[in-house]
């Protein structure tokens, strides 16, 4: 392959023949000698007291050799605000909430023993949904809410369940809505859905005899989890080592940091073991994390042009048991609120909300896809109700340069165009106002708008280094958890550097005592901010050739080029094959010049700027926006409401696509998950026991091959991102972002019925379209009754 | 403890096992064979499939002493000497992979569908796949994966006829 084009090509997955020779090792693939195995004593209630935990009876049973809980670790975990311990102290918040954990030489053995770890639980009431942790007097989830360790840029409110609330006040909403023609409101609500990454969370951990922790685990982020394990045990950073080797699909679940605190309290207690704690698929579902539940209210004032004037949203997000990463998405989901959207007055509120459901945590997309479920629908009721065309009023409406986002931010030429992805998905669907329609057959569209949710210091870095023969080895600490970051980050420095693809290695599974630091794989940053840190580091290594090379040849560095593996002298055509160059070069006397040649760069965001406490405003709150819109096709069976997406268009404004078929998949599979949680995903808890009832892929249904639809168009605008590598801005999750809203508004086109409410099951729709029957029916026999009245009269 | 003695990717294996030991884990602890993954351990999800005696089976279902006397090739079995088999090919030209965690269990069960149906329909592709889960891709590009080297594999076919004829 020519190395000078090498991004914008499909280059094949570097880490491909691994992966599927079943050569590529996952956490659960390592074997460790003499490894211990893990069971976790975890709450049968939701909400508890606990009064006692004891383990002696547990610790004696043959084969047991060390056992856990929460008095001994006292101190908290979380990325942004600290309300985790690694188990339960004082009271268990969730069904699932970890007491205590066992190790021991055989899993059934430590099954056997985390039966018989005594918990004196005394039931406090328990709190399921927003509204009645929001209600006045409701029982408290975390009564030490107001001492825990916060960021600056979270707002919990001691004495209540509210763990982050962000404000957004732009321009006088009160007096737009009183100056609007026509003003809408409705209730949009989401439930609770699980990650379900192919691979469960897996965590191995061993406290040597000197005291350093090592862990190898299944977690999108090794240097924070080596962070936070560092704080919640209170050990220097450099005694904790975390390895992290290819990952089965993550989705925002194993952000952050999730089983590792609880294998490491256990090797603390059976030091020089390696302990393993490796949840089933059951516990999976309800005991590790899951997306936040959230219920949007939205007003939306309209000029008599179809202009939006005034829009309020009021989101409840339902944070289940823990909200030590999901107040960053009630945050993100407060300075988003807006979507693809300019509306000139803004009263905003996004609110967290404690309860006693499952932990909620980052999920693809962090907030986006369920906002969009309300705004999406939104925009679609207002446009029809006002007789214009939702693709012309979506148009009228969005975002683009010139334009402010609801914290003020004035969009520029390069933040990307949302107008020509409306555009695109439309043509592609055929969603022009005068197309003809069948019965149960609709058309629906719905945009999208994402930022990297993140801290305004979120860093990558990268190592790059040669071997003996000029391969390059790239070294850095993003996680290709499916996403081609190893991939791009090769192409990246192909081209950079002029060298073939073919001669790079990329290390993808990161050791945090030999990788470069990055902050977390999460926010759609890696191929932005790596690919920066790895064109920075190019450029070093470039400079080093040249300046040795110029030495050898006797010319200006500035003549001198990279091409196909050689540093070149065009005017003279001579050159020097990069391995006589990248250990030093050595003359023809022997004395040698340069040395092994060596780069390090990193990358971190310019000129962010934190948001207003009160209102929100902030000129840039962050890195960058990518837009974008997809348009669908489905039919309804009016029998058993069942819908079928036959067809799906997207196209997003990535900026540059750096790698087609990667992109292609992923956006596939973004649409394919966005199905998923748009058709048939919920996580159900029994609000009286608080169990999860569908916590097993029997009962809890994704996503299979006969729910692709059979046709899926992906398109992508190249408007270069300013700071982006080559132009190049994040996509990974916005592609499942807007397809529930879309199929929804397909659906009203279909068959006039609105779902609120998150998954649009066969039964909501058989339910709806048979209310609207009884309701046709009704009125039908009202109008008869009129008649025949009327006619005695007559 | 009972003995057992079955062919595994054509080596000849002979072990003791607990009888409750499922094939799965007698594959992936005893003999290493880490290819095949554990997704659900309840036949759910379809990583874990292998071929027993040709046959795609959820080798969490399968208990090794059922397997004694079989043949049982997983993905490891399908690229010998590092010769990728028509359907890993395909893969990897198509970016069906993204976090490869299913890839295993799509590849053995698609190895054994084209066996079985060397020309198949995208219907009869995705039926044969149904029960093998994949949260990355969409399935858009494993599915044109398959029908891809089933047709490399029926050209290859032909000309081994014609060379043979």
């Amino acid at each position: 392959m020519s190395a000078a084009r090498v991004v914008g090509q499909d280059v094949p997955r570097v880490d491909g023949l691994e992966k599927v020779t079943g050569a590529a090792k996952y956490t659960a693939d390592l074997k460790f000698p003499r490894l211990l195995h893990v069971a976790v004593v975890r709450s049968p209630h939701p909400h508890a007291r606990v009064r006692d935990v004891r383990t002696g009876k547990a610790a004696r049973l043959l084969g047991v050799r060390a056992v856990a809980s929460g008095r001994d670790f006292p101190l908290h975990t979380g990325i942004y605000l600290k309300d985790q311990t690694v188990f339960a102290t004082d009271r268990v918040r969730f069904v699932g909430d970890p007491v205590a954990a066992v190790a021991a030489e055989t899993p059934e053995a430590a099954a056997e023993a985390a039966l018989q770890v005594e918990v004196d639980y005394e039931p406090l009431p328990p709190i399921f949904d927003v509204e009645e942790g929001m209600a006045e007097g409701a029982p408290l989830v975390h009564p030490d809410l107001g001492r825990y360790e916060v960021v600056s840029w979270i707002q919990p409110k001691a004495g209540t369940n509210v763990c982050n609330h962000l404000k957004i006040r732009k321009g006088d909403y009160e007096k737009a809505l009183k100056g609007s023609w026509r003003v809408f409101e409705n209730v949009f609500k989401v439930p609770q859905v699980q990650h379900v990454p192919l691979e469960p969370h897996v965590s191995v951990a061993r406290v040597d005899l000197a005291g350093k922790v090592e862990v190898h685990t299944s977690a999108q982020s090794p240097f924070t989890v080596r962070h936070l394990l560092s704080v919640c045990f209170g050990l220097p950073h450099g005694d904790v080592r975390v390895h992290v080797p290819y990952v089965g699909g993550g989705f925002g679940g194993k952000a952050g940091i999730n089983l590792e605190p609880i294998a490491v309290a256990l090797a603390m207690r059976c030091r020089g073991r390696w302990v393993r704690l490796m949840v089933d698929r059951h516990e999976e579902f309800y005991a590790t994390v899951v997306r936040q539940g959230l219920t949007a209210t939205l007003v939306t004032g309209v000029d008599r042009s179809g202009k939006v004037q005034a829009q309020k949203m009021h989101y409840l997000w339902n944070c289940g048991a823990y909200g030590g990463y999901g107040v960053n998405i009630v945050r993100a989901a407060g300075y988003t609120c807006g979507g693809a959207y300019e509306f000139p007055n803004v009263w905003g509120d996004s609110i967290g909300v404690y309860t006693n459901r499952p932990v909620g945590s980052a999920y693809r997309g962090f907030g986006m896809q369920e906002i969009h479920w309300a705004l999406e629908q939104q925009m679609d009721e207002v446009a029809l109700e006002l007789g214009m065309d939702p693709v012309e009023f979506r148009l009228l409406n969005c975002l683009g340069a010139g334009k402010a986002t609801v914290t003020g931010q004035v969009l520029d030429e390069q933040s990307g165009r949302v107008d020509l992805c409306i555009r695109k998905v439309a043509g592609e669907i055929g969603l022009e106002a005068a197309r003809e329609k069948r019965p149960y057959h609709g058309k629906g569209i719905a945009c999208a708008v994402k930022a990297p949710a993140m801290p305004n210091d979120a860093a990558s870095s990268v190592v790059l280094k040669f071997a003996e023969d000029a391969t390059l080895e790239i070294l850095i600490s993003g996680i290709d958890y499916g996403q081609g970051l190893m991939t791009v980050a090769a192409q990246f420095a192909a081209e950079a550097l002029d060298i073939p693809v073919e001669t790079i290695r990329v290390k993808g599974c990161p050791d945090t005592d030999l990788s470069p630091y990055d902050w977390q794989t999460v926010a759609s940053r890696q191929t932005w901010a790596t690919g920066n840190a790895v064109l920075r580091a190019a450029s070093e290594i470039r400079r080093k050739l040249t300046e040795t090379s110029a030495e050898v040849l006797g010319v200006p560095v500035a003549e001198l080029t990279l091409r196909s593996g050689h540093v070149v002298h065009e005017a003279t055509g001579r050159s020097i094959p990069l391995t006589r160059l990248v250990m030093g070069y050595q003359f023809p006397d022997g004395h040698a010049i340069g040395g092994p040649v060596v780069a390090a760069s990193s990358y971190l965001p310019e000129g962010l700027l934190f948001l207003d406490p009160e209102t929100s405003q902030s000129a840039k709150p962050v890195a960058k926006w990518t837009f974008g819109a997809q348009a669908v096709e489905i039919s309804v069976d009016p029998e058993t409401g069942q819908v079928t997406v036959e067809k799906v268009a997207a196209c997003y404004d990535v900026g540059r696509v750096v790698n087609p078929g990667l992109i292609r998949g992923q956006t596939y599979g973004g649409i394919v998950q966005g199905i998923g949680t748009g058709t048939m995903e919920e996580l159900v808890v029994d609000t009286k026991t608080g169990r999860a009832l569908n916590a097993s892929l029997m009962d809890y249904k994704i996503p299979s091959t006969e729910d692709v639809p059979a046709v899926m168009t992906v398109d992508f605008i190249e408007t270069p991102q300013k700071d982006g590598p080559m132009g190049a801005r994040g996509i990974g999750e916005h592609t499942m972002i807007p397809t529930p809203a879309a199929i929804a508004n397909a659906l009203y086109d279909a068959c006039g019925i609105r779902i609120h409410e998150l998954p649009i099951t066969a039964e909501k729709v058989w339910r709806a379209l048979r209310e609207r029957e009884k309701a046709r029916e009704e009125a039908a026999r009202e109008a008869g009754a009129a008649i025949a009245g009327a006619g005695v009269g007559v | 403890m009972k003995k057992i003695s079955l062919e595994v990717n054509g080596v000849q294996e002979n072990q003791e096992v607990e009888v409750g030991t499922t094939l799965l884990r007698f594959l992936r602890d005893t003999l290493d064979l880490t290819g095949t993954k554990e997704g659900c351990n309840e036949g759910e999800c379809g990583s874990c499939v292998v071929l027993l005696d040709g046959r795609p089976v959820n080798s969490c279902l399968v208990l090794a002493v059922e397997a004694d006397g079989a043949k049982v090739t997983t993905i490891e079995g399908l690229s010998p000497d590092g010769v990728l088999h028509p359907i890993q090919k395909a893969f990897l030209a198509h970016t069906s992979i993204q976090c490869g965690f299913c890839t295993p269990g799509m590849v053995v069960t698609a190895a054994a569908l084209l066996k079985e149906c060397p020309d198949p329909s995208e219907d009869e592709i995705r039926k044969a796949l149904a029960g093998n889960l994949c949260r990355c891709t969409g399935y858009r590009q494993i599915v044109d994966a398959i029908r891809d080297a089933a047709a490399a594999m029926r050209t290859k076919e032909a000309v081994r006829e014609k060379v043979s004829a």
